[in-house]
């Protein structure tokens, strides 16, 4: 069985009685441990520089030519800490209580707690480093109440408070590139890692500007790469998100966890049309003055502001009276899907509902509505060339974030000795659904607060290990494994790209493995998953050459994608319960609300690999629950 | 719609480049610019060509990934918009469009419209934050900001980094880029104790980088898709000069 090491005492004390006896390394030897930190966003970045300013030797990488253009520059709405400065009963207690009910009781105690306690420090941490949040005219710090939660602790920086915390990351990280601490991998992707006497020791990176093949070694590896989300194609997600760095870890042996919990953002502009890249988030915080609404009628024809208002269905407040409009993501996301698959979505490809601002207009006036979310009006028009303070917004739940990742333990270690997952790569602390604000603050807490106690913790035990250079055999395997892949791909006579293969899963996984799941729709789709495969093995076909190349960084991307695609619907069809993000549509009340089997499912799946088109192997590490009573979560 | 398109395309940083006209039809005004260019690209690899290579990645306006000269103008038509919040809805069919790299000698082109940037992190390393190591942080509320103050900050920390100001500079000068970072970090209290030695240090790399010099056209701002204000440049001026005669 996989032990999450949680340490002994109370739930408060468990991290402090962690720090205090982790072992700790002189000076003097961290100078000679090298750390490879693979992503520059909150996690990576802000890890990489902590690390350096202890003084290990840092090689950091990310795919993109800035670490600055990690994806965690896109967060709007803010991130949360229990500072409790608006005085409103809030503790670590409650934001504890309050993430691990969110997740609907599928994460670790000890871990949440440990993001709670964690994020007061995260707060002076990103002030002292120069990120504006936003401030009181008193001059100090402002807060919002941000999604299913009763208190306000979600700091922001206007609608950037990812880029705000990122650029301060990144600049940390840039003074200990000056300090000769950090050494920047940029276009750099990782493809493969490498394992010596089974703990890891190094990576395989394209250099994605000259086309060559790198081998880097390093007493132990993190992978703080982000979330999977742009499985699905259409997705909040960066164009280059993916989940090679994970995969190709899992791949040699790190397990996954949560694999299917995928958050649907319910706020997001529908796709209007097949060459789509991208649906962009509007911040949820427009659904304090909108209205969600769809005909009452399946397939109305005419436009929105034509329908009168006895013709029109304002579902979420209907199902749920008390939060209304304002109900949790996944709740909201599941109630818009029902609808538009009742045959009752609006715009050009009936996918999407109306969110409505015309009430709030007419009571509070439109400069007040302008006041409020005069950018995002802007925004929407920008985008789609229409006025949405003359007719309602059209939304629509889009993939977003990746409750799974790789399996960790307390240490933020996977199954791999020395490989570390840090940020939405690593599963921990969310659960089956996350809550607005919360993952910011994971990455931060992650690689400002966990990892540079932990990893010293792990590398204490290695000053006595043997030295290993890149001329090692698994070195050399591994490189010709990565040359393999490349060499095939660009041999390849098919005549389909890349990005079409990507649509298809995409829209397989929508359809299959989205929003709600089934046995039927998931075996389905592990058959047709199987089979896009094996058309992409062959009909695949990319153009170029060795060099700059973006068809060939998307192909290993894709063929990635394809297999944890299988994986998703593997860990989705094997969880018989309804629970977060998970709905399975045989596991629900006769209202349609989620049924949860704390009985038989409370516990982390955790998947080993196998091979291809070989059923993976399900571990699992039973969630004990030792603070909180297991209880219905309940919005109704 | 139908467009014809005639983009710079180069081999590698020494090859020599050209501009190669396309003909797109089947354009929905719905389509960001970036998906215009994706379609295109389709319908390369169909045709067994080398893709047009392009940085992209957010498509959202705010990882500064994009950014390309679009007849003539950085970022396009439109202002206070990045490349891929650019619609097609912005242009006419049977339009003709120039699309090159943002030219900087500071910035080689890699490949096509790909450049390499890596100079702007030079500058922020050169000493573009503050020097507070994880753990050094006093209690956030303990320094109260007036909220205008933050407000201020704000304004200039929103820069995404994109190059679109040099790119406009007939010098290819950086000022707007490095002001907008000694503004944002100058006017917060934990930002001021450094900022001398951050003005020279980040003014000097701006010459090493081989950006010119700024000689107030103000070009820069126009195309800024953040709007970053050309007023940053005058408190650059104004802290390095402070600098300087302060130094012993
Ligand atoms: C549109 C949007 C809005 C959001 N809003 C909020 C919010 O308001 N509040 C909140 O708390 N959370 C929000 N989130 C979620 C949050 O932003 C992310 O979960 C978090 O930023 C992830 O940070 P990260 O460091 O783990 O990964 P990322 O920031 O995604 O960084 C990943 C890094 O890994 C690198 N990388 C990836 N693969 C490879 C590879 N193979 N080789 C080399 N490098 C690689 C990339 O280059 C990058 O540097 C939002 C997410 C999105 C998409
Ligand atoms: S100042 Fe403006 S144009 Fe220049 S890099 Fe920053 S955002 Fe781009
Ligand atoms: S792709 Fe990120 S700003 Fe345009």
């Amino acid at each position: 069985m996989i032990d999450a090491k949680i340490p002994a005492g109370d739930l408060a004390d468990k991290w402090n009685n962690y720090k205090d006896s982790s072992k700790l390394i002189n000076p003097a030897n961290r100078k000679k441990l090298d750390i490879i930190v693979v992503g520059t966003g909150l996690a990576g970045s802000s890890c990489a520089a902590t690390l350096a300013e202890q003084g290990y030797n840092v090689k950091s990488f990310c795919f993109q030519d800035s670490a600055r253009r990690a994806h965690s520059v896109a967060a709007q709405g803010g991130v949360n800490a229990a500072k409790n400065y608006k005085n409103d009963g809030d503790s670590v207690y409650r934001m504890f209580y309050d993430t691990i009910k969110g997740g609907d009781f599928r994460s670790r105690e000890a871990n949440v707690y440990r993001l709670a306690e964690c994020s007061l420090a995260l707060i002076d941490q990103a002030v002292a480093q120069g990120v504006p949040f936003a401030r009181e005219y008193g001059g100090y710090l402002n807060n919002r109440s941000f999604g299913g939660v009763q208190v306000s602790r979600t700091f922001y920086a206007r609608g950037q408070t990812g880029q705000q915390l990122m650029i301060g990351a990144y600049q940390a990280l840039m003074r200990q590139v000056s300090a000769g601490k950090v050494k920047t991998y940029t276009r750099h992707e990782m493809l493969d890692l490498v394992l010596i006497d089974g703990k890891a020791r190094g990576i395989i990176a394209r250099n994605l500007e000259t086309g060559e093949i790198e081998r880097h070694v390093a007493n132990a590896v993190v992978l703080a790469t982000g979330g999977y989300g742009k499985v699905y194609y259409l997705s909040t997600l960066a164009m280059g998100c993916n989940s090679s760095a994970i995969w190709r870890a899992h791949k040699k042996g790190a397990f996954m966890s949560g694999v299917s919990w995928i958050q649907f953002h319910p706020t997001c502009l529908p796709q209007i049309g097949e060459t789509q890249s991208k649906l962009t988030l509007m911040s949820e915080s427009l659904r304090n003055d909108g209205r969600i609404w769809v005909p009452k009628k399946a397939g109305d024809e005419r436009v929105p502001n034509d329908i009168p208002e006895e013709e029109r269905d304002y579902y979420l407040e209907r199902r749920y009276p008390t939060f209304g409009n304002l109900s949790p993501r996944d709740i909201s996301s599941r109630a818009a899907k029902e609808r538009i698959d009742a045959g009752c979505g609006v715009g050009p490809m009936k996918n999407a509902v109306c969110l409505d601002f015309s009430k709030a207009i007419r009571e509070q006036g439109r400069d007040k509505i302008e006041e409020k979310y005069g950018n995002l009006f802007r925004m929407y028009d920008k985008i789609n060339g229409v006025d949405a303070y003359k007719e309602p917004m059209l939304i629509s739940p889009a993939a977003h974030f990746t409750m799974g990742g790789l399996w960790v333990d307390y240490d933020l270690m996977t199954t791999i000795p020395g490989l570390f997952a840090l940020g939405e790569a690593n599963f921990s602390d969310h659960g089956a659904n996350r809550l607005g604000a919360n993952s910011l603050l994971q990455s931060c807490v992650d690689g400002y607060f966990i990892a540079p106690y932990t990893i010293p913790n792990y590398l204490s035990g290695e000053l006595k290990a043997e030295k290993v250079t890149t001329d090692h055999p698994a070195f050399i395997d591994a490189e010709n494994n990565v040359r393999e892949q490349l060499n095939r791909f660009l041999n390849l006579k098919g005549h389909l790209s890349a990005d079409h293969f990507h649509k298809t899963l995409g829209k397989l996984l929508y359809d299959k493995c989205g929003l709600s799941r089934t046995r039927k729709s998931l075996e389905e789709a592990i058959v047709e998953i199987r089979s896009l495969k094996k058309s992409f093995d062959h009909e695949l076909k990319i153009t170029g050459d060795e060099g700059v190349n973006s068809e060939l960084e998307k192909a290993g991307r894709v063929s990635d994608f394809l297999e944890l695609g299988e994986l998703m619907c593997h860990d989705a069809l094997q969880r018989e319960e309804s629970c977060g993000a998970h709905f399975r549509e045989e596991y629900q009340t006769p209202d349609g609300e989620a049924v949860r089997n704390d009985k038989d499912f409370c516990y982390v799946s955790a998947w080993e690999w196998k091979g291809e088109a070989v059923e993976p192997e399900l571990h699992k590490e039973p969630l004990v629950f030792e603070t909180v009573k297991l209880t219905v979560r309940s919005y109704k | 719609m139908k467009l014809y398109l005639k983009v710079w395309r180069q081999e590698h940083r020494d090859s020599k480049g050209g501009m190669i006209s396309y003909e797109v039809d089947g354009i929905s005004e719905h389509m960001s610019f970036l998906e215009m260019l994706d379609l295109l690209n389709e319908r390369l690899i169909q045709k067994g060509e080398r893709v047009i290579e392009f940085d992209h990645d957010c498509r959202e306006g705010i990882c500064g990934a994009c950014g390309m000269m679009i007849n003539g103008r950085a970022h396009g038509p439109l202002t206070g918009t990045t490349t891929c919040q650019l619609h097609m809805r912005s242009f006419n069919d049977g339009e003709t469009v120039y699309i090159e790299p943002f030219r900087a000698t500071a910035f080689p082109v890699l490949r096509d419209l790909k450049i390499d940037r890596s100079a702007f992190d030079h500058i922020i390393q050169s000493g573009g934050y503050i020097s507070a190591s994880t753990g050094q942080a006093p209690e956030s509320n303990s320094i109260p900001i007036a909220h205008e103050v933050t407000e201020a900050a704000f304004d200039a920390a929103a820069c995404i980094g994109c190059g679109a100001c040099v790119a406009t500079c007939k010098n290819s000068s950086a000022a707007l880029f490095t002001s907008a970072k000694i503004s944002h970090l100058v006017l917060l209290p934990q930002g001021k104790l450094e900022s001398a030695d951050r003005v020279v240090s980040m003014v000097n790399q701006m010459d090493t980088e081989g950006f010119g010099h700024c000689s107030n056209t103000e070009a820069c701002e126009v195309e800024c898709p953040q709007e970053i204000s050309v007023l940053h440049i005058g408190r650059m001026n104004y802290e390095y000069n402070k600098a300087l005669a302060l130094r012993k």
